[in-house]
């Protein structure tokens, strides 16, 4: 599979049909489906026919826009009308939202074909993928790996090459850790970037959708369609958005790059083959032109714990509307109502999702909301401006993404806090509210790991045009293939 | 039965009082969504993904809630705050969607102020707050449920609702009747509700505790819910009151309870002790952004906000010479002010307004079931007929009859007055031949006068009205028969 923009051009061009594109897709994702799992359900009535109507467009001359033809995956988060949305969860196995969120209607305005919906951990809960109702999926890299979470479904389908570009969600990592462990290209826009509407909530104070692509280009391609002020969303900030295209450079002449020494003594201590490659990735930078230079945030460390109050916190409060009364899962009894509240969502809840759930109702409690969610938003704040100071002193900063690369199935299911750790290079940007990416950066012990290049606020083609500038004189993702599209298409 | 233990034992009481106003704003969307806020639609027909909490839906504030808030607290001289928000009050319930209630915790969008009594008596305001409305449960189901099953209505779900907690500053249950009514009066002129206790768009809590009389002691607080007008908010209270008195006269202790008001049996009975208070668990909602008003734009709402109850009152003495209770009356609804200054403003007649008004106008209302904003009755309309009345035209007796069917029908009086035939007569001839015929016809009642019963002049007078179907001129019936008798 071509990336997006190169599908584009040959749809547009009239060299291959919208329809052929998407039969292509639906096939190669049938072919690998009993291998990764990647899916929740597949669209493809429904894909095949808005690839008709796109080719009927075409051929009467209309430019139906910049993902014109190019077939789209989305996690299984955003709501689709009329189509089952589940969240990875039980309790929303039978749920078909009347509308469709925001993010999906631009990439179909787009002219994106949402060719279907992708496996994710539940509720987003989640760094593996595992904690789905619906499953495990798999990485294309090693299907005895995990291919990360919580985006996992569209992080794999796009790293076995599937599909060009698959829509994700961030609250703590959930789109940069599985796009390094699957070798791909993912974006979590600023906070506020893209309306979460339509978009089920974990944590919504931290809650971002964002591209998951093969190529960088793309990914600017789709940030471009899904950016932008929605009025249904009072998060949503009315931000002009610029083509971030434009931004894509070869060189990196004038830029400067962050190197943040809190980060780097982590990746030393939990990983030294890992350190090293983001050594090497550092002075590829600095071949490129850009000048490194040393910026502090002394308060990350205590991201995690941070991060661990609020996003409970916020997801108690989110979930609670999951009781059985107006839609999903009810547990019948002949008891009162309460009992059916308890029983639906003791039922329709997973262990992870019920352990945050409990986690955040402890820390809102009379007598502890001072003590911990009053004081982990007081670090948040802390750590915001971190990151304002750093970058007083330069463009972007690169760090690791991830502290190793995929893990074995099943290796921290046992163990919430080690799973927890995975998030731990991703989660204060998170906090920040800054736009952060990961591109492929390259291979350790054969497995993929991925840069993550992060900027100010609202400067996210900056942070593009670095990563393209990496990825066009590096060339890791195009160096070797994932070894299920090597056994499913060669 | 505390009347046995003696004077000697019995220590003297009082209450104090503070009132939970909640006021469903009339905006013409919900709070946070688009759907029309309205009563009395069919069941669950006001609602969207939004209002139902679908899964991905977010709240959207609306502005002119925020407004009618506002306006509320200047015309009640609260402050406004610069820098406000909503936080979500969590708890568990059928009927809300969410399982929790946008609300405002700690900063509120008003603060302080007060409402004023007819005795000039202020009740400090704590704060004013916005929130969202649940939805309704609905139990014993209808024709498609069986009987012990709860049916939900969320047409309510998510209807603007404004929250007014009171100072407990009241010292009387007829006090807090005031503090109702002068608050309503003050929430009509504004606009920004129906303010209908019936339907649900006014409701009340009171808080109520005793302390020996002439004490600064801070009793234990009882909450009683449940109260649908503001007699059984008076009654509620005269209930809790004696209640208390009687637990303390008995040596015991109040005990921290909230408390539900039963209408049809007159009492209170505990709902919820103080170990079974929820925690709310209250935080910042995360889908909304902190709500900024500058003075600019609070400002442009002030110079907005109209001539208030009590101010009106106070002008309506002064300029148009009416009692204090008349005044009362008249200003108590902005409606009725309005309409009986555009009736003066037409006839110039503020006394015969004002008991037309009150008198055949308000009986003409309840017995077809109108009010003043329903009626088609224009203020010239009745304005025409005081003129009528008082140039003699038609009689205060037909009048009343014409007064009936303009509320009623919306015609012009003088269309009423030609149709009916209802013309005063004041013809000489006219009038002698009625009076010969009313002499002829009453040969007992003409005797009965003769022998110096008054009252059979007045009956024979009130037969002459009666024959031209009242509308003899009453004056000139009585010379008449004065001057035919003797
Ligand atoms: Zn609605």
């Amino acid at each position: 599979m071509r990336c997006g923009h190169e599908i584009r051009e040959a749809v547009i061009r009239r060299q291959v049909s919208a329809e052929e594109v998407t039969r292509a897709a639906l096939a190669s994702i049938e072919a690998l489906e009993p291998t990764l799992h990647a899916y929740l359900c597949l669209l493809a009535e429904r894909a095949l026919k808005h690839a008709r109507v796109l080719d009927q467009r075409i051929a009467a001359g209309d430019d139906p826009g910049p993902l014109a033809g190019v077939p789209v995956a989305v996690k299984d988060i955003f709501c689709v009308a009329g189509e089952v949305t589940t969240a990875g969860s039980k309790i929303l196995a039978n749920f078909r939202p009347p509308y469709s969120a925001t993010a999906v209607e631009r990439l179909e305005a787009a002219g994106a074909i949402i060719i279907g919906k992708t496996n994710m951990d539940e509720f987003a809960m989640g760094s593996s993928c595992e904690n789905s109702a619906f499953g495990e999926t798999r990485n294309p890299w090693d299907p005895s790996r995990v291919p990360g979470g919580s985006s996992g479904g569209s992080a794999s389908t796009v790293g076995a090459g599937s599909v060009p570009i698959a829509l994700g969600t961030d609250t703590g990592g959930s789109i940069r850790e599985p796009a390094s462990f699957c070798n791909i290209v993912g974006l979590k826009p600023t906070y506020g970037r893209v309306s979460r509407y339509g978009m089920i909530a974990f944590a919504s104070s931290l809650d971002q959708a964002g591209p998951m692509t093969g190529c960088v280009r793309d990914a600017a391609i789709t940030l471009g369609a899904i950016a932008g002020h929605d009025p249904r969303d009072a998060t949503s900030v009315d931000e002009p958005v610029p083509d971030f295209c434009a931004g894509l450079r070869t060189d990196l002449n004038g830029i400067r790059i962050g190197i943040v020494p809190e980060f780097e003594e982590h990746i030393a201590q939990s990983d030294p083959d890992m350190a090293a490659l983001y050594r090497r990735a550092y002075e590829d930078l600095r071949a490129l032109g850009a000048q490194l230079v040393e910026v502090h945030l002394p308060h990350v460390r205590y991201g995690l714990a941070t991060y661990y109050l609020i996003a409970p916190a916020e997801c108690s409060s989110n979930l609670a509307r999951y009781d059985g009364v107006r839609y999903g899962l009810r547990v019948e009894t002949d008891k009162d109502v309460y009992t059916m509240f308890e029983q639906t969502r003791a039922a329709g809840f997973g262990p992870e999702v019920k352990r945050r759930i409990i986690l955040g109702t402890y820390a809102l409690s009379a007598g502890y909301y001072d003590a911990y969610y009053l004081r982990a938003q007081k670090v948040r704040t802390l750590i915001k401006r971190d990151f304002d100071d750093a970058f007083t002193q330069c463009d972007v900063i690169a760090s690791p993404a991830v502290s190793c690369p995929a893990f074995a199935l099943g290796a921290k299911t046992a163990d919430p806090v080690a799973m927890y750790l995975m998030d731990y290079f991703t989660i204060p940007m998170s906090l920040a509210g800054v736009p952060a990416l990961s591109v492929p950066a390259g291979y350790v012990r054969d497995l993929p790991v991925g840069l993550q290049l992060t900027g100010p606020a609202f400067a996210e083609a900056g942070v593009l045009g670095v990563a393209y500038a990496y990825e066009q004189a590096t060339g890791h993702a195009q160096s070797r293939r994932p070894a299920v599209m090597a056994a499913a298409h060669r | 039965m505390t009347r046995v233990l003696g004077a000697a034992q019995a220590v003297a009481y009082e209450p104090v009082i503070g009132l939970e106003v909640h006021v469903e704003l009339a905006t013409e969307s919900k709070m946070f969504c688009g759907c029309r806020n309205r009563f009395g639609a069919e069941p669950n027909t006001l609602v969207c993904p939004v209002c139902l909490g679908l899964p991905g839906s977010l709240p959207v504030v609306n502005r002119r809630a925020v407004e009618l808030v506002c306006k509320t607290g200047l015309a009640l001289g609260c402050s406004i705050a610069h820098v406000s928000k909503f936080d979500r009050k969590n708890y568990f319930y059928p009927d809300m969607p969410k399982n929790y209630q946008i609300s405002q915790y700690d900063m509120p969008l008003a603060t302080g102020g007060a409402v004023t009594l007819p005795s000039g008596k202020r009740i400090r305001l704590t704060r004013i707050h916005l929130e969202e409305d649940t939805g309704k449960n609905i139990h014993g189901g209808g024709a498609m449920a069986a009987a012990s099953a709860t049916l939900v209505d969320y047409n309510r779900a998510g209807v603007p609702l404004m929250e007014i907690v009171s100072q407990p500053d009241l010292t009387s249950p007829d006090e807090a009747g005031e503090y109702l009514a002068a608050l309503k009066a003050v929430l009509s002129y504004l606009g920004v509700s129906d303010v209908k206790m019936h339907e649900g768009s006014l409701r009340c809590d009171a808080n109520v505790s005793l302390r020996p009389v002439g004490t600064q002691d801070v009793g234990t607080k009882i909450e009683i819910k449940n109260m649908n007008s503001f007699r059984s908010v008076v009654r509620a209270l005269q209930y809790e009151i004696q209640r208390q008195t009687d637990v303390l006269r008995a040596g015991e202790r109040v005990v921290q309870e909230t408390r539900t008001w039963d209408e049809e049996r007159g009492l209170t009975y505990a709902t919820r002790s103080k170990e079974q208070a929820h925690d709310y668990r209250y935080f910042p909602d995360p889908d909304l952004v902190p709500l900024h008003l500058d003075d600019e734009i609070v400002a442009a709402w002030r110079a907005e906000l109209p001539e208030l109850p009590l101010a009106k009152r106070d002008r309506f003495l002064a300029a148009y010479g009416l009692s204090r209770y008349e005044a009362d009356l008249l200003t108590g609804e902005r409606t009725t002010a309005e309409f009986f200054e555009a009736v003066v403003a037409h006839c110039g007649e503020p006394k015969a307004a004002a008991n037309w008004l009150l008198g055949d106008v308000r009986r003409a209302l309840d017995k077809h079931g109108l009010t003043l904003d329903a009626t088609r009755m224009r203020p010239e309309h009745l304005a025409t007929l005081i003129c009528q009345v008082r140039d003699g035209v038609v009689s205060g007796r037909a009048a009343k009859e014409v007064c009936e069917i303009l509320v009623r029908d919306g015609r012009h009086p003088a269309e009423v007055v030609a149709e009916r035939n209802l013309a005063q007569v004041s013809d000489r001839v006219a009038i002698e031949a009625l009076v010969g015929e009313v002499i002829a016809a009453n040969p007992e009642s003409v005797a009965a006068y003769r022998t110096g019963k008054a009252k059979a002049f007045e009956f024979l007078v009130g037969q002459a009205m009666k024959a031209s179907r009242g509308r003899a001129n009453v004056e000139l019936v009585r010379t008449a028969l004065r001057a035919r008798l003797g």
